[in-house]
């Protein structure tokens, strides 16, 4: 592919994405329904989460199944901030994500050095070890967790009893913020360098690529865009509780959407989650009522069925290219 | 806390190591086959605690006569997993790790799904068994006999699966084809063949634990969770694919959480668990005894 068709494949990227984004936006004037409209925002969350997820997991091939750690700091950071010093949530945002950044920077600095399953293994442990501490923080609720005040409906404290709808547009713009930093770092050096250390970091250290360095930088990234995820939902949930926050299925929520659309890809963590959440919410609403696990057997078989159809995501379906969606 | 205490706790921390050991194993033997981690290890143990619970309630046999059975019964069950699932997932030609880890998930889902809705998502226990709710004291000491059998079913399965590998062809072929899967067809060794044996080995062994932990553990849909992890510090710890490593990794971690618990409140007993894991693995990234 030479260069020309190269920037104007990106400038189509970015147009299907304003469609896309502008199209999403029109969606709660035709969907009123309370049910569905939490579904919604659910999706959009979960495509921001995954698509930062994937900026680690997928551009730099680094799995983490414990994300959820950086939600929790999000949420926590945020609702603690909140009810016991008065500040701003938006500041809580901001800062659940620095904190997030510089935690993932320093608990990169050990991990980054583990390969496969023992990276993935020690990403589990960490977030199972801050999980049980916050279960016994005292302080910060313990496991039944902080209730955040209702204060009124406002963009400034950003809550809002009467409708999801201001939720669903921040949603909207988070996931959007979330694909457009992953859009502007596939064609940066980052891009490059993480690509290289996915496919073979001995070679890449070779060539001169601080394999270290470009790892940490994914880890930051990828950090503090899970904690403004996190201080969202918090908001949004308005409590927050260890299990619900910093639990292992969050860590695996946010990994799967990107898995099954296509780890790795632009638009594999978006597609994932528009297919896997409202699956999600649908069959645990409709066929889970029993009680009896239907909806686990469905929803299991789908992933078992989907991962082994189509290992390399189901953006490959949509590839007029499927080599490029492979690499 | 007196010198009693303390050796009355790492005693029970000893015998709950060789059973998380006698759990872990199966995850290192198809690990060390073919590299793949399995992901519903944890429901096989699940599946393997509710064949002992249905043995026990239904047909009224001990859970110690059942272990046997629920052995055999998910020999076949982990063969017929490879044979329908894993041998699909390994063909793929890209993302071959993340294909293994979400169909072998979404197994997991299936089975704790499949578990509520035949028993419901109650806490079941064997209500009685011949050494349910049984002591025997040692020097001083007192010791659960189930779990004081399990340990000794325990070392009897690492001792059988030690001969097996070493002594016998079948042990030796399963070597071979960890070596290169590729030049064993040429000797004329069935690669599926010998991976869906290895597959019926490594779940007859968790299905050994399951009905040992039937006696004396709670069983529910999501039990096999809060093994699985151990299960898999367990592994990492003694080294991926290493069987004694996971002899070794399943007595430390037994022995690191009876101390833990002595020393912390009983809710943050794993802490020490996982702290030891990060500790091993940041001096030795390949774990105890894992080859490079």
């Amino acid at each position: 592919m030479d260069a020309a068709s190269f920037v104007q494949r990106r400038r189509r990227q970015l147009a299907l994405a304003a469609v896309v984004a502008i199209a999403t936006a029109l969606i709660p004037l035709i969907v009123k329904d309370v049910y569905i409209q939490n579904i919604l925002v659910l999706t959009l969350m979960y495509a921001a989460l995954s698509q930062s997820w994937n900026i680690l997991g997928g551009y730099c091939g680094q799995i983490s199944l414990g994300h959820a750690l950086y939600f929790g700091i999000g949420a926590y950071t945020t609702t603690i901030l909140f009810t016991k010093f008065g500040v701003l949530p938006w500041f809580g945002m901001l800062g659940g994500g620095a904190i997030s950044a510089c935690i993932a920077m320093a608990l990169g600095y050990p991990c980054f050095r583990l390969r496969g399953h023992y990276f993935v293994i020690a990403t589990i442990v960490i977030a199972e070890i801050a999980l049980l501490l916050v279960q016994n923080w005292g302080w910060a609720g313990a496991a039944l967790g902080i209730e955040i005040p209702v204060r009124g409906d406002s963009w400034l404290k950003f809550q809002f009893t009467r409708s999801k709808l201001p939720y669903f547009y921040f949603a909207l713009v988070l996931a959007s913020i979330a694909w457009l930093v992953t859009w502007w770092l596939e064609d940066s050096k980052w891009g490059f360098w993480w690509r290289a250390v996915k496919d073979n970091p001995d070679a890449a250290e070779s060539l001169g690529v601080v394999v270290f360095n470009s790892k940490m930088g994914a880890a930051a990234v990828s950090a503090f865009l899970t904690a403004v995820g996190g201080s969202f939902f918090a908001q949004y949930v308005a409590y927050v509780d260890p299990e619900s926050v910093m639990g292992f299925h969050l860590s695996l929520l946010m990994a799967l959407p990107a898995v099954l659309g296509g780890i790795g890809t632009l638009w594999g963590p978006v597609l994932g989650a528009v297919i896997l959440i409202p699956l999600t919410e649908l069959t645990r609403s409709f066929i889970g009522g029993s009680g009896r696990g239907v909806d686990l057997i469905v929803y299991g078989t789908l992933i078992v069925l989907i991962s082994l159809a189509r290992p390399t995501g189901l953006i490959g379906l949509f590839s007029r290219q499927r080599k490029a969606a492979a690499r | 806390m007196t010198a009693e205490t303390i050796i009355q706790s790492l005693a029970s921390g000893l015998l709950m190591g060789l059973l998380y050991g006698l759990i872990a194993v199966g995850l290192a033997l198809i690990f060390g086959l073919m590299d793949v981690v399995n992901f519903a290890h944890g429901e096989f143990l699940m599946a393997a605690m509710y064949a002992t619970f249905g043995l026990a309630v239904f047909l009224a046999l001990d859970p110690l006569i059942a272990s046997p059975l629920v052995a055999v019964a998910m020999f076949g069950f982990g063969a017929l997993i490879y044979l329908g699932v894993v041998r699909f997932a390994m063909r793929a030609k890209t993302n071959v790790g993340m294909v293994q880890i979400f169909a072998t998930f979404g197994l997991a889902i299936v089975m704790r799904g499949l578990a509520q809705f035949f028993f419901t998502p109650d806490y079941r226990s064997i209500p009685t068994s011949w050494l349910g709710g049984k002591t025997i004291s040692i020097a001083g000491i007192f010791l659960p006999t189930p779990q004081l059998v399990g340990a000794l079913i325990s070392v009897a399965a690492f001792a059988g699966l030690f001969f097996l590998i070493k002594h016998t062809d079948f042990g030796r072929a399963l070597e071979a084809t960890r070596e290169d899967p590729g030049a064993v067809a040429l000797v004329g060794i069935d690669r599926n063949r010998i991976f869906a044996l290895g597959w019926g080995l490594g779940a007859a062994l968790v299905g050994l634990a399951g009905a040992v932990m039937a006696m004396f553990f709670y069983i529910y849909p999501d039990v096999g969770a809060s093994f699985a992890l151990i299960a898999y510090v367990v592994v990492a710890l003694g080294g991926f694919g290493s069987v004694f490593g996971a002899f070794a990794g399943g007595i430390l971690v037994g022995l690191v959480e009876a101390t833990t618990a002595m020393i912390l409140p009983p809710s943050l007993k794993s802490v020490g668990i996982y702290a030891v894991y990060l500790l091993v693995v940041f001096v030795r990234p390949r774990g105890l005894f894992g080859s490079l």
